[in-house]
């Protein structure tokens, strides 16, 4: 239980942080795909009895080559490039999944099997935290300036291709590393529900990631607890969670909205 | 003296992958003054902003700007849901003189409320940009450009969508910008903004014109070749534009 309460809350804090981006960049169908991509190679290393990090991250990167390509056939747009791999993959995955070579408990790659979290993988989620942090403070100023305008952010020096680029790279190796812990198919929920939440609470990036990686982290707490005295799954119990402070935190937005109306500071001058 | 050509552009034809857009255009601006950009939709008016930065490099003809170009967008195009204060937008301007791994420090945000003051929203820095009104976001995006210590500030349509009010104070901010010394380049629809500045440069495919707003703005002929021959003389003089560019973006 231990080592279940530290993965979930470091993968919270990443989760948390970089979703606020992938919220802003509009990527949360990418992350989405990209979880469900990483399937067959989340089987497959299980029937070679490989580590689940050897299997997801040739995936992840297959399948983004693979969306890269698709979308550059003419008369192809990139949700349909998306579509067409993700689910190329992901019956792959399933194929193999139900093979009668495959070992049992392959459904734990589906939805996660939190409780039975290693040490290594602890030492994973930690360096993805790390690497995330780091990487989102020096990226800051950046990362904000593609967000906020693409059209004039050549003009800053900043490529908005690049920021891209950062952003889908962090993703992926926060969906690989999460994916051990919550499983393939509800890892996407901690990408996406405590950003879509903090977004209505906050309106500074700042507090925004660091309010959305606090909710992720208790909502995952709050998922196991819900798992270990309920009977749950764990991984579906923290996905719930998620979904439960994401559903709060419309009618605390709208209070919050309703209480701060827009005030002109005095001497402020109209137009 | 005459201050020097801050902009300088002879023969110019830019354009997408190689397919012109624009073509025949020669101007050169200096210090100082004030260019209308004037032209239909589709004209070509975002194309020559767009080389005027460099984006895109010159298919035919010379270009040289010997100044930093700040970039004033269209404010609908920015989201204004966007987590940032009005400060936040304003120190984006110190980026470009930052290394990659360098976030916006005291300095660089002491220079951006330097520059929201010079705009005259120091009061509203701390504000969400989205919240603002039309003209303040406009005036935060010149105090953006003015960080970058731009002496070309290039303004897209900065005035649709402003009320009259809001339109007069951004219109006095310009005159004072110009007076200090730096060139402006504003893209409009607007007969009366066009006026309002030192040159008026009209765009359709092709330079037009380019002059002193009495001589190009006079010229029936001018108006008719930049917007298809839709012009229409008002009883009691003036001209209209048919049909006029919709204001309510």
């Amino acid at each position: 239980m231990q080592r279940a309460l530290a993965e979930v809350v470091l993968l919270g804090v990443a989760g948390g942080a970089l979703g606020c981006w992938v919220v802003f960049y509009g990527l949360s169908y990418a992350a989405e795909s990209l979880s469900h991509s990483l399937f067959p190679g989340l089987v497959l290393a299980a029937i070679a009895g490989a580590p689940l990090l050897l299997g997801a991250v040739p995936a992840i990167v297959l399948a983004a080559v693979a969306i890269a390509l698709a979308a550059r056939v003419a008369g192809v747009s990139r949700d349909a490039a998306v579509a067409v791999v993700v689910t190329t993959m992901f019956g792959l995955g399933a194929l193999l999944a139900l093979a009668p070579a495959s070992p049992p408990g392959i459904e734990s790659l589906l939805f996660g099997d939190v409780f039975g979290v290693s040490d290594g993988d602890l030492l994973t989620a930690l360096l993805l935290v790390v690497s995330v942090v780091v990487a989102l403070r020096l990226l800051h100023g950046r990362l904000l300036v593609a967000g906020f305008d693409r059209g004039t952010a050549r003009s800053l020096g900043v490529s908005p291709a690049l920021a891209d680029a950062a952003l889908l790279l962090l993703l992926g190796a926060g969906i690989v590393v999460a994916a051990q812990g919550l499983g393939n198919l509800l890892v996407v929920a901690v990408f996406v529900g405590p950003a879509a939440a903090a977004r209505r609470l906050s309106d500074r990036m700042v507090p925004m990631m660091l309010l959305a990686a606090s909710l992720a982290a208790l909502a995952g707490i709050a998922g196991l607890y819900l798992s270990y005295y309920a009977g749950t799954a764990g991984g579906a119990s923290v996905a719930l969670a998620i979904v439960a402070i994401y559903l709060l935190s419309l009618p605390v937005g709208r209070l919050r909205a309703v209480r701060r109306p827009l005030r002109l500071p005095a001497g402020a001058t109209i137009g | 003296m005459p201050a020097a050509a801050l902009i300088e552009a002879e023969g110019l034809a830019a354009g997408y992958d190689g397919v012109v857009a624009i073509s025949g255009v020669d101007f050169s601006l200096r210090g100082g003054e004030t260019l209308a950009l004037l032209g239909p939709n589709g004209g070509g008016k975002t194309t020559l902003l767009r080389a005027l930065l460099g984006e895109l490099p010159p298919l035919a003809g010379t270009l040289s700007v010997a100044a930093t170009c700040g970039t004033v967008p269209q404010t609908e195009r920015s989201r204004l849901d966007y987590p940032v204060s009005a400060l936040d937008v304003a120190t984006m301007g110190t980026l470009p003189r930052l290394p990659w791994w360098r976030r916006p420090g005291r300095r660089e945000r002491e220079a951006a409320a330097a520059a929201l003051d010079r705009v005259g929203l120091r009061a509203l820095a701390e504000q969400t940009f989205g919240r603002l009104s039309g003209g303040q976001r406009q005036r935060v995006l010149i105090a953006r450009a003015l960080v970058q210590d731009a002496g070309v500030l290039l303004l897209d349509e900065p005035f649709s969508g402003l009320d009259r009010p809001s339109a007069e104070s951004l219109e006095r901010l310009i005159a004072e910008l110009a007076a200090g010394g730096r060139a402006l380049v504003i893209a409009t629809h607007d007969l009366e903004q066009a006026r309002a500045c030192d040159l008026v440069l009209c765009i359709n495919k092709r330079q037009i014109a380019c002059g002193p707003p009495d001589r190009v703005l006079e010229d029936v002929s001018v108006l008719e070749a930049t917007y298809g021959g839709a012009i229409v003389e008002i009883p009691g003089g003036g001209r209209a534009i048919l049909p006029p560019h919709h204001h309510h973006h």
